[in-house]
This record gives structure tokens, C-alpha cells and sequence, in this order.
């Protein structure tokens, strides 16, 4: 069977929307692929229409650039919004993208094409702690995805916490939108960027607004702080915030008020897809498996491509960088005419690296696992509370895999997409790359004749 | 005054009306049922099978399953993701998504046939 499209493309955040755009230039019959309603993943994502946004771009640096990109491409490609994959194979130089579309009456559609890139994101990377299954209790990205595609603001009272550069952002965004931010928790020192000479590379400006706007509401922003513990019976009322030492023991503790929490420890690369396709994958530099490619972001197998977070957690303006690459180098190996660009490569370089600096400034430190009680769950799912975890261990349990045999965690409906990282870092190893043949929960009834052979191997 | 409208200069539609167990909640067109429920101060829509925890929102985009609705007799549905539409009806509390992975056939309250039964890729 000829494939429909030259080029799928999975995705419609920076990365995707960038190595469509640049692939369909280039001369390539184009097809992209999200899962939601609306153009521009995590960073860009948009309101509904319903609210008329005026000024949506207050929201979001840039919106302008990828709003004029994301319209060019609409005229020029075949454009799936609210289509979910979840499995894509490859066979004999065709990709097949198995989807379903609709939120809530799902109808199956497959799409098939010579390449495929995969430009799938990320999603947050929560560590468990006392109370973090509360209602309140929210991740970062979370509380930013409340407020950029619906405009509610996460709480009243809001404490933001975790590590990273990504927690001024969220403060900076619930603060300007009217929450009362109580406090910033940088787990990792707050000065730690600041000497780092890449700071040059022109994150500043974007950093010191943040910081700007988090003066002017008065929301102080403490580094080697925790919030350690989440308070309240039926929903948030406080938290333990403690000061920590450099690997994360608390030093002293204090209590503060709040009816919600918005935290995070980076980011997850979602990779069911690539993996599902047998893509390699390596260790990045915070032990989260990621795509492995090459200079022009092929992956390991011939036709598929990654860029964005897929490829190592770098933010936006890389994402889209690297989505270019990407439809550039598919461009070329399906035999279209693509002059070398070195410059743009330099620009990865330099982003990634970058990227990289900021992984290294901002680790999780094994101090966190003694926040931990007995009864702490690690696993909101399957409600597997730390004890079992150890239990499992002392049952002669020594790695990830055995533990979440024996003790059930990533058992559940996310299977394993909030607690992976936190169970490998309790047996003490780098997170596994997911094996999931099913990237996005599927009813049984879409699993009927059309789309029953990739459960059946 | 509404500062994340302002913020963005919003002239939003006429809200329309859902139902959450017979009570109702404001949503403007477009929103999700879950950041309806969050944004009326609804912070928990479900128990655990195990604790009977409360839950709601935790991750937003739809990867913690923390969020399961049913809406309109469907079970298992992720509020966070589910577009509200007018006239939904919700149901909260010891019903929703309490299976698990698996769903329970028939939860649905006599809504049909399979729709509960969901496949997690175990
Ligand atoms: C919840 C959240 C909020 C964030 N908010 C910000 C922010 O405000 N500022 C900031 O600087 N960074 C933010 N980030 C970091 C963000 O990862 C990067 O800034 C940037 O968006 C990465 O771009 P990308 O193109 O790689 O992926 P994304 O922008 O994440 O786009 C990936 C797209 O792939 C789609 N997708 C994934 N899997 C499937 C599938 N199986 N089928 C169909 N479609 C699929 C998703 O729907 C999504 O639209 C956020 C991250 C998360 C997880
Ligand atoms: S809040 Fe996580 S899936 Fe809806």
C-alpha cells in the first residue's frame, strides 16, 4: 500500500508545528497530529474561543511567532486536532499512525506515511511526599495548563515549589493573574543559574522579568527550600516548608498557609511512541531516558524522527529549533533539495547545551526519599505506600521491575507516569525508558477488527 | 473584576450551565469540566478504591488519571481533558472511575454497552 503522506508529524507544540512547517516548505506532503483541541502543546497553549482573548500572548513570550507559523501551515497540510495516537508500527518504509479522535466518543482513524516525527513533549515529574495525593495538591505544569487554556487560576493562597527555572514562570503567572503566591521553594540553591556563564545565552532577560514580576506582588523566592508535607483533611489547608541541606535533609521546618500547591521536579519526555517503535533511547544528563538521535535528529530507526522534549528537556525556543532540523533532515532523505544550514545547528548547540547546564544546576538530590513516611504512597494509583515498596525490597526485590511486580506501583491507570521516576530512584537506579503498547488509554470497542493486530504481537 | 480575564483582555461568551450531581456549575464555552469543577472551588470529584481518598485535579493534562468523571452515564472519562458541554451531567463521589484500569462494565448507569471498558496497555 503507498502511504497517504510523505511526513506524519505527532505533536503540535513548538517542535512539531517548527518541523511540519519547515518539512512542508521543503516540498513534503505533510500531515500533523495532537491529541488536543488546540494548537501549541504545553508552552503555547491556547485559550478556547470561547473567551475572545484580545491579548492572549499575555500569557506567553513569542505566541506572535508561533501563531504565524501554525497559520502558514494550516493552509499548506492536513491538519488532526483532537486525534490521539496510541500505537503508531512500521513496516516496510510505512509508518502507520493508529488514532482515535474525539474526548469522549472515540472513532478510530489510522494515517499513514514514508516518515514519521515524533515531537510528543513532556509532562511533569512530581516526587511523592506526605499529603502530595491531597485535593490542592497540583503539579506546575498543571496550575500554568489551568490558567493558559482555561483561564482559572489554580487557588487563592498558592505556594509554588520544587526545582527548577520552570517555578518562576508558574509563580510569576499565578501571582500576575491574582493569586496570593505565599512563597517560592527552590529546592536546589536559587543562585545556582546566576554563575553560570551560559547565563548569557539570553535566558537572562526572560529570567529577570519573572523575577520582576515576582517582586512587585512580594513573593519571596527561597533556595535549598521544601515543601516536605501537605496538611488537611479532605483538601490542602497548609504545608511543611523546611529548609534543607545540600542533599536535601531538612534543616528546620515551618508551617504556611494555603489552599493550594503547585510543584514540580522537571520534566518526563513522553516516549511510549518512539519506544513502541524500537528507537533507541540514552540516560540524559538528569537520568531521564530521551530519544537518542543524530545531528539532524534522526532517531535510530530509518524515517522517524524526534525533536522537542523527546530528545532531552530544553523549553520551547529549542524545541522549535530542533523541530526544523528534524523536517529539514526528512526533506532530504526523501530526496527533496535542502541546503546545509550550519547555522542552525550551532544555535541546538548552543541551546542544548544550555539545556544541559540547566539539568546539572537544578538535580533531584536523594534527600527527598527521607520526606517519606511508612504510609506515604508512592503510587496514587494502585495507593502503594512506601512500606510495601521496602517490603518488596526486603523480599529480595533489588530493581525497579521486581518491585513493581511484587508491590504493584505503576501498576495503574497512569501507568507509571507519575511514580516511575520516584520508584527507580527508591531502588536506587536511572529510570527505565516506558514500555507501554498502548500509549493512550483506548476502549475495548475501538480495539475491534480495524485496529486489533498491534495488541495481538 | 477578574484578573486572568483582564490579564488577556477576554471577552468571554455567555457562560452556559453543567450539572454536578444535581447542582449546577458556570462553565464558559471551551472550558474543561475539570477546570470548571477547580475553578467553582470543587477540588475533588472521586474516592480511591483502596483509602476512599478524595481526589481531582493533580497533573491537568491528562497523564495521572486522578481526574475520572462520569459525564452523561460514561465512566472513566478525564475531566481535565473532557470539553464541558451544556446540559452534561456529572457524577462525583464514590462512582466515578473507582474501578481502575479494567473499568467495571455497566458502571455507566445504564448507559450502554461497552463504554466503560477501558484498555491501559497492560
Ligand atoms: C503541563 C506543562 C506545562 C508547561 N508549561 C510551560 C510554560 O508555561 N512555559 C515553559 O517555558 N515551559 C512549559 N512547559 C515545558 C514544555 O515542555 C516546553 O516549554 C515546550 O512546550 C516543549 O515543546 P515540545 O514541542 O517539545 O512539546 P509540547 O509543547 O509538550 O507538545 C507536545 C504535543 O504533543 C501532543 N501529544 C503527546 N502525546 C500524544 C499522543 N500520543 N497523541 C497525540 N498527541 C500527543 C500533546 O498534546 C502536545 O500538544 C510545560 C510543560 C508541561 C508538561
Ligand atoms: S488531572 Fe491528571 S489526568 Fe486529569
Amino acid at each position: 500500500m503507498k502511504p497517504r503522506y510523505d511526513l506524519a508529524v505527532i505533536g503540535a507544540g513548538p517542535a512539531g508545528v517548527a518541523g511540519a512547517l519547515t518539512a512542508s516548505f521543503a516540498g513534503l506532503d505533510v500531515v500533523l497530529i495532537d491529541a488536543a483541541p488546540r494548537p501549541g502543546g504545553q508552552y503555547f497553549r491556547h485559550l478556547p474561543q470561547g473567551f475572545n482573548a484580545q491579548a492572549p500572548g499575555a500569557l506567553h513570550h513569542g505566541l506572535d511567532g508561533f501563531t504565524r507559523q501554525w497559520e502558514t501551515l494550516r493552509a499548506r497540510a492536513d491538519v488532526l486536532l483532537g486525534h490521539k495516537v496510541w500505537a503508531v508500527e512500521r513496516a516496510e518504509g510505512t509508518v502507520t499512525v493508529r488514532c482515535l479522535e474525539g474526548d469522549r466518543e472515540e472513532r478510530p482513524r489510522t494515517v499513514t506515511a514514508r516518515g514519521l516525527l515524533i515531537a510528543t513533549g513532556a509532562h511533569d515529574r512530581p516526587l511523592p511526599f506526605p499529603g502530595w495525593d491531597l485535593p490542592g495538591v497540583l503539579t506546575a505544569g498543571g496550575a500554568q495548563a489551568l490558567l493558559k487554556g482555561n483561564l482559572v487560576v489554580a487557588g487563592r493562597k498558592v505556594v509554588v515549589a520544587g526545582t527548577g527555572p520552570f517555578l518562576l514562570p508558574v509563580a510569576a503567572g499565578l501571582a500576575g493573574a491574582g493569586a496570593d503566591v505565599r512563597g517560592v521553594y527552590e529546592a536546589n540553591g536559587r543562585l545556582g543559574l546566576a554563575r553560570h556563564p551560559l547565563l548569557a545565552a539570553g535566558k537572562a532577560g526572560e529570567a529577570l522579568g519573572y523575577g520582576a514580576t515576582l517582586a512587585r506582588h512580594r513573593v519571596p523566592y527561597r533556595g535549598r527550600h521544601a515543601v516536605i508535607a501537605a496538611h488537611g483533611e479532605d483538601a490542602l489547608t497548609h504545608v511543611t516548608v523546611a529548609r534543607l541541606d545540600s542533599a536535601w535533609r531538612p534543616v528546620s521546618t515551618r508551617t504556611v498557609e494555603c489552599d493550594t500547591l503547585a510543584y514540580g521536579y522537571g520534566f518526563v519526555p513522553q516516549l511510549e511512541l518512539p519506544v513502541q517503535l524500537g528507537c533507541a533511547t540514552r540516560a540524559d544528563a538528569d537520568g531521564s531516558p530521551v530519544v537518542t538521535v543524530d545531528g539532524g535528529l534522526r532517531t535510530s530507526v530509518p524515517g522517524v524522527y524526534a525533536a522537542g522534549e523527546s530528545t532531552g528537556v530544553g523549553g520551547a525556543v529549542l524545541a522549535e529549533v530542533e523541530g526544523r532540523i528534524a523536517g529539514r533532515s526528512a526533506a532530504a532523505d526523501l530526496g527533496r533539495r535542502v541546503p546545509p544550514l550550519p547555522r542552525l545547528s550551532r544555535r541546538r548547540e548552543r541551546l542544548a547545551a544550555f539545556a544541559k547546564a540547566l539539568l546539572e544546576a537544578y538535580p533531584v538530590r536523594p534527600g527527598w526519599q527521607g520526606w517519606l513516611r511508612d504510609d506515604t504512597l508512592v503510587c496514587r494509583c494502585e495507593e502503594v505506600p512506601l512500606s510495601a515498596v521496602r517490603e518488596a525490597q526486603d523480599l529480595g526485590a533489588t530493581d525497579a521491575r521486581s518491585v513493581k511486580l511484587l508491590a504493584r506501583p505503576g501498576m495503574g491507570w497512569c501507568q507509571g507516569r507519575m511514580c516511575g521516576y520516584a520508584v527507580a530512584c527508591l531502588a536506587g537506579e536511572d529510570p527505565a525508558a516506558p514500555r507501554r503498547p498502548i500509549a493512550q488509554p483506548i476502549r475495548l470497542g475501538d480495539l475491534a477488527a480495524p485496529t486489533r493486530s498491534p495488541l495481538e504481537g | 473584576m477578574n484578573q486572568p480575564y483582564d490579564l488577556v483582555r477576554a471577552r468571554p461568551e455567555p457562560e452556559f450551565e453543567i450539572s454536578v450531581d444535581g447542582a449546577p456549575v458556570p462553565v464558559i464555552p471551551g472550558q474543561t469540566i475539570g477546570a470548571a469543577l477547580h475553578g467553582a472551588g470543587i477540588r475533588s470529584w472521586r474516592t480511591t478504591r483502596i483509602g476512599a481518598r478524595p481526589r481531582g485535579l493533580f497533573c491537568g493534562i491528562g497523564v495521572c488519571f486522578d481526574c475520572l468523571v462520569t459525564v452523561n452515564g460514561s465512566p472513566s472519562l478525564r475531566a481535565c481533558l473532557t470539553e464541558a458541554r451544556p446540559g452534561d451531567r456529572v457524577s462525583t463521589g464514590a462512582r466515578a472511575g473507582q474501578d481502575g484500569p479494567g473499568g467495571r462494565p455497566g458502571d455507566g448507569g445504564g448507559h450502554g454497552t461497552d463504554g466503560g471498558k477501558t484498555v491501559n496497555g497492560r
